[in-house]
């Protein structure tokens, strides 16, 4: 009655292992997705994260360091108990907001129950000394020490950058796949420039690890780690003693002020004003800083010196007179009468030649003497004539590294605007406009535009005579000479013309800049007023010194600061003196800087008018 | 008590041989999932201290005592086991009653009788206990499957140590006896019953899977209707096919009750976690999928003896009891598993081999239980590594660690070498 029972259930049981078999080869042969898991659970890749190269200023003085800080990681599955109140106290957080971040962490792409996830991120050595204490009480929680940028000194801050966690836009735009999330990454000025020497190559270890995250050595001997390499040191050229002066005297001022040694074009100083305190975009309050930051009014994360493009007034008179000089369209002995019918002047002696015109920077003779670089009947149709002087006049200005980006090895750097035929025509129309549209110009106004560090460019220049190195900031790296090509720039322009504008402008100090003087210092300058339809005019200065043997070449700038001798002449000339001296004798001049009110009601009133006192010294 | 002595001539050495291939294969695996490569632990590390000795030592000394127990089984005249069947048993569901108020709890469970630092788990003896008193019930002259009050009377027999164990907190132990019912189906017992539990268990099983049971109703209906026009149209058919179909959606709409009221939380998520071990992996699926990672990791022919990491760092849980499977997966991949498959597939046939040229209904009876108690744990412990049944905490018959298993299931076999070494000696009573 039996029959087949006994086979009916071998049937049974061979038909079990048979799909055990089969069920084994499909997770163990076919399905390759339980090895990688089995390795994100055994294997922990524990990132090395490198040092970054520090930067130093010209004299070894240390600038922007690393210091340690701390990231909480998290693996939610190893939570075996938690004590949420005793969590919040110790990680000072409310309730709320850790339950917040557990509900974030949930929402992150990345997220895995079994991976470390960042909880918090960027400790502070001092919350890590608190959390320290506590960590072992909360299973599933690490920390893992990284590295923040900290600062010396606030001044620079434009210059250096800062550097900040990869965006996600930055991550995918990232074509080398050398960055990953969380990594640091340059993100203006000098640590932008220079973040692949800055930032290094980023370890790899492999470790393998039991259930509790407990190590248990290497892969394979550490056959597969890799050590991180620690980014390069940078010297840079800044003088950081001068620069920290530099921005004591543009406190509560906007502009900028460029120091060079003309010599090499090494950048000494580079204030931009406003500026920030740079250890504001470090560490965990980065976001809220860099929101407040970059909503500032006053944009201080704007790199003036660089970026910021302004007519350069009276000081481009200096150009001017070389190219005509050149052309020989005037000579040294070339009168004009100072006629303000077109462009406003001051009382000085009438009519000047032309060593008198930049000595009291006369508007009309320049006025004057433009129009006859422009016009020099190359052509009889006077528009035509026009477009060819301005086209030739243009292509001596851009010799003195005006109207494009001298190539600073910085982000971000303008160029400027040096208009020429093509920009009028098409303002104005082809032939539709000639010399008497275009005579701002000859005064450092109108459509022309320059930044601070090609200001102090044209300074180094003039102490040059004739050539400029491309200004940089980098002096070397891991104490090897930066290769940045140092290139010398020739103006095409005759030595013996350079002599005759720098006696002009040591004159010059005397004529309209008498606070730049430097006792037994001979200093060479030229001041500006740029006209401002928005608001007070800005007050420009540019000079070098000493006249002999120049060591600094330099450029400030200050916004609506009114008239060039005052703010601007100022200012330089105690950096001059700081640097050249190393101490300030005019304690005065400092604190007629400092107190910044260059806008009185008597500038105001006589703005345009020479100060009694000036009419006096000329005598 | 001459046969007695010279039984080696009788003795079915390829069972041996088989028996002593799975317990030394399982030795070598206890060693590799408790292999720690910084703590010095070599394969024969000894101390006297037992509590201080590593889980392949305990079983080695196990393993020992185990050849003291066989030898005993094989002096004990074969007819003590069939006398005193029902005296044994009878014993042992008094133990069983004792456990849970004396016994002490180890794992949550208290299953375990102590005797100084070595305890012993009563549970695991019932089922050989239990397979010699139904193979003696079965055996009783007499015996007709077919009488009804015959099979109430072995439906209690297994029920009895089912339910105790059950109080124990033990449900994989206690379920093992559900599986004396193939025993009985091959002793003559209707297969309608045995198909009928099959096919509530698969509804039960299909009940959960689907998550909206409307469509579960819906497709009954509709068979309900296909069946019911397709045939002839007789008032008693359809009365039957209705009937069976309310008794089906009593089924699927029991499952959700049952899931909710009958079983535990952790019983209740171990059968969630069958039917999806993705849903939560680090909660009740935790355990499935570490062990399907562990196996799965090993590939074809393995990561190679002592070098699995999933098992060696303790991500599979249990890994020398329960879990020993997922060792064999890892470091010795697809060819291992076959091997060990193969040889417990070899056993179950051997054994039911013995079981057949048996010359009374009782050996064979309690050959078969025997085969199907092997089965029950073999195809559930495997079944739960590779994620096939939920996980129910049984182990692997001579691989898993543990001196009660080990010996229980020695005594479970070699009693029937015994028999079958005797076989020759008993009146055909078939």
């Amino acid at each position: 009655m039996n029959e087949g029972r006994k086979e009916i259930i071998q049937i049974v049981f061979i038909g079990i292992g048979i799909i055990f078999l089969i069920k084994l080869f499909f997770i163990q042969v076919l399905d390759r997705r339980y090895a990688q898991l089995a390795n994100s659970n055994a294997i922990l890749k524990e990132t090395e994260y490198p040092f970054r190269g520090l930067i130093y200023d010209r004299n070894e003085k240390l600038l922007v360091y690393n210091s340690p800080e701390y990231d909480l990681y998290v693996i939610k599955k190893e939570i075996l108990r938690f004590d949420s109140a005793k969590f919040c106290k110790v990680f000072s957080m409310t309730r709320e907001e850790l339950q917040g971040k557990f509900k974030e962490l949930k929402t992150r792409k990345e997220y895995s129950p079994v991976k470390q996830t960042v909880f918090l991120r960027q400790l502070s050595t001092i919350d890590f000394a608190r959390i320290q204490e506590h960590i072992d009480e909360f299973p599933g929680f690490y920390i893992q020490p990284r590295t923040t940028r900290a600062y010396t000194t606030k001044a620079l801050a434009n210059a250096v950058g800062y550097v900040s966690e990869i965006s996600k836009s930055q991550l995918e735009r990232d074509t080398t796949k050398i960055y990953r999330q969380r990594d640091y990454l340059g993100q203006s000025g000098i640590e932008s420039q220079y973040e692949n020497i800055l930032s290094g190559k980023r370890g790899m270890r492999f470790k393998l690890r039991n259930v509790d995250g407990v190590e248990k050595g290497s892969l394979e001997g550490g056959k597969y780690d890799t050590l991180s390499v620690p980014g390069k040191n940078i010297t840079t050229t800044i003088d950081i003693d001068l620069q920290q002066y530099g921005e004591l005297l543009f406190n509560g001022k906007v502009g900028s002020l460029v120091a060079l040694e003309p010599a090499t074009g090494e950048i000494l100083a580079m204030v931009s004003g406003p500026s920030y305190d740079p250890t504001l975009l470090t560490g965990r309050k980065f976001s809220s800083n860099f929101m407040l930051v970059s909503s500032d009014t006053t944009k201080p994360l704007f790199t003036r010196p660089l970026m910021a493009m302004y007519p350069p007034g009276s000081i481009f008179k200096i150009v001017q007179t070389l190219i005509g000089l050149q052309e020989g369209v005037f000579n040294y002995d070339t009168r004009f009468a100072c006629d303000k019918t077109l462009v406003n002047c001051h009382n000085h002696p009438n009519p000047a030649n032309l060593f008198g015109a930049i000595q009291y920077s006369c508007n009309p003779y320049f006025q004057q003497a433009f129009r006859r670089i422009i016009n020099q009947n190359k052509s009889p149709n006077t528009f035509t004539d026009s477009s060819i002087g301005l086209d030739n006049w243009r292509e001596y200005v851009k010799r003195f590294g005006l109207g494009s980006p001298l190539g600073v090895d910085l982000p971000s750097e303008k160029g400027g605007q040096m208009p020429g035929s093509k920009l009028y025509d098409r303002i104005y129309g082809e032939g539709r406009w000639k010399y008497s549209t275009i005579y701002s110009l000859s005064i450092g106004q109108g459509e022309m535009l320059i930044t601070p560090v090609q200001m102090a460019n044209m300074a180094a220049i003039m102490a040059n005579k004739g050539y400029y190195y491309t200004p940089h900031l980098v002096k070397s790296i891991a104490g090897e000479a930066s290769d940045r090509i140092k290139k010398r720039n020739e103006t095409g322009i005759d030595t013996a013309y350079f002599s005759f504008v720098r006696n002009a402008m040591s004159a010059a100090i005397y004529g309209t800049a008498p606070r730049a003087i430097i006792p037994g210092i001979n200093i060479c300058g030229k001041t500006g007023t740029a006209e401002n339809p928005q608001g007070n005019d800005h007050s420009v200065f540019m000079a070098f010194a000493p006249k002999e043997n120049p060591k600094i070449a330099i450029a400030v700038y200050v916004e609506n600061a009114g008239w060039g001798g005052r703010a601007a002449a100022s200012i330089a000339s105690l950096v001059i003196e700081k640097y050249l001296t190393g101490e300030i004798k005019r304690q005065t001049l400092e604190a007629y800087v400092l107190k910044g009110d260059f806008q009185d009601q008597v500038a105001r009133a006589i703005k345009n008018q020479p100060t009694p006192q000036l009419v006096n010294l000329q005598e | 008590m001459r046969n007695e002595l010279n039984i080696s001539n009788k003795m079915d050495w390829i069972t041996v041989m088989i028996y002593l291939a799975i317990m030394v294969l399982g030795w070598l695996n206890i060693y590799a999932a408790v292999f720690d490569p910084e703590a010095n632990n070599t394969l024969f590390h000894f101390t006297t201290d037992f509590s201080q000795m590593p889980l392949q030592m305990k079983q080695l000394m196990f393993m020992t005592a185990s050849l003291i127990i066989i030898l005993a089984i094989l002096i004990i005249d074969m007819r003590f086991y069939e006398t005193f069947a029902y005296i044994i048993f009878g014993a042992t569901m008094f133990l069983l009653v004792l456990v849970p108020f004396i016994g002490k709890e180890v794992g949550g469970n208290r299953a375990w009788l102590g005797i100084g630092s070595f305890g012993v788990q009563p549970s695991e003896f019932a089922k050989f206990v239990t397979a010699l008193a139904v193979a003696k019930f079965i055996g009783s002259v007499g015996f007709r499957m077919d009488n009804l009050r015959n099979q109430i009377i072995l439906l209690a027999m297994i029920s009895v140590p089912l339910m105790l164990i059950l109080l124990q907190k033990d449900t994989g132990t206690a379920l093992v006896f559900t599986v004396f019912t193939l025993v009985f189906f091959r002793e003559g017992m209707s297969p309608f019953l045995v198909i009928a539990g099959i096919v509530s268990a698969f509804i039960f099983v299909l009940a959960l899977l689907v998550e909206n049971e409307i469509y579960l109703y819906a497709g009954i209906g509709v068979l309900l209707l296909v069946t019911i026009f397709a045939g002839k149209k007789k008032l008693k058919r359809i009365a039957i096919l209705t009937a069976g179909a309310i008794v089906v959606v009593g089924i699927i709409g029991s499952v959700d009750y049952v899931i909710t009221n009958v079983l535990k939380p952790h019983q209740q998520n171990r059968v969630k976690a069958l039917i999806n071990p993705d849903s939560d992996p680090l909660g009740y699926g935790w355990n499935v999928t570490q062990s399907k990672i562990a196996i799965g990791s090993g590939g074809f022919i393995g990561k190679g003896f002592l070098n699995g990491t999933q098992t060696k760092f303790d991500f599979v849980p249990e890994q020398s009891t329960d879990f020993i499977f997922c060792t064999i997966g890892e470091e010795q991949g697809w060819v291992g598993s076959l091997l060990v498959i193969s040889l417990f597939i070899a056993l179950l046939l051997r054994v039911i081999f013995i079981a057949e040229r048996q010359k009374n209904r009782f050996a064979r009876a309690y050959g078969y239980s025997v085969a199907c108690i092997f089965f029950f744990h073999f195809a559930v412990n495997i079944g739960m590594t590779i994620g096939l049944f939920p996980v129910i905490g049984i182990p692997l018959p001579f691989f898993s660690y543990g001196g009660s298993s080990l010996w229980a299931f020695t005594i479970l076999l070699f009693i029937l070498l015994k028999l079958d070494g005797h076989r020759g000696q008993v009146l055909a009573r078939l």
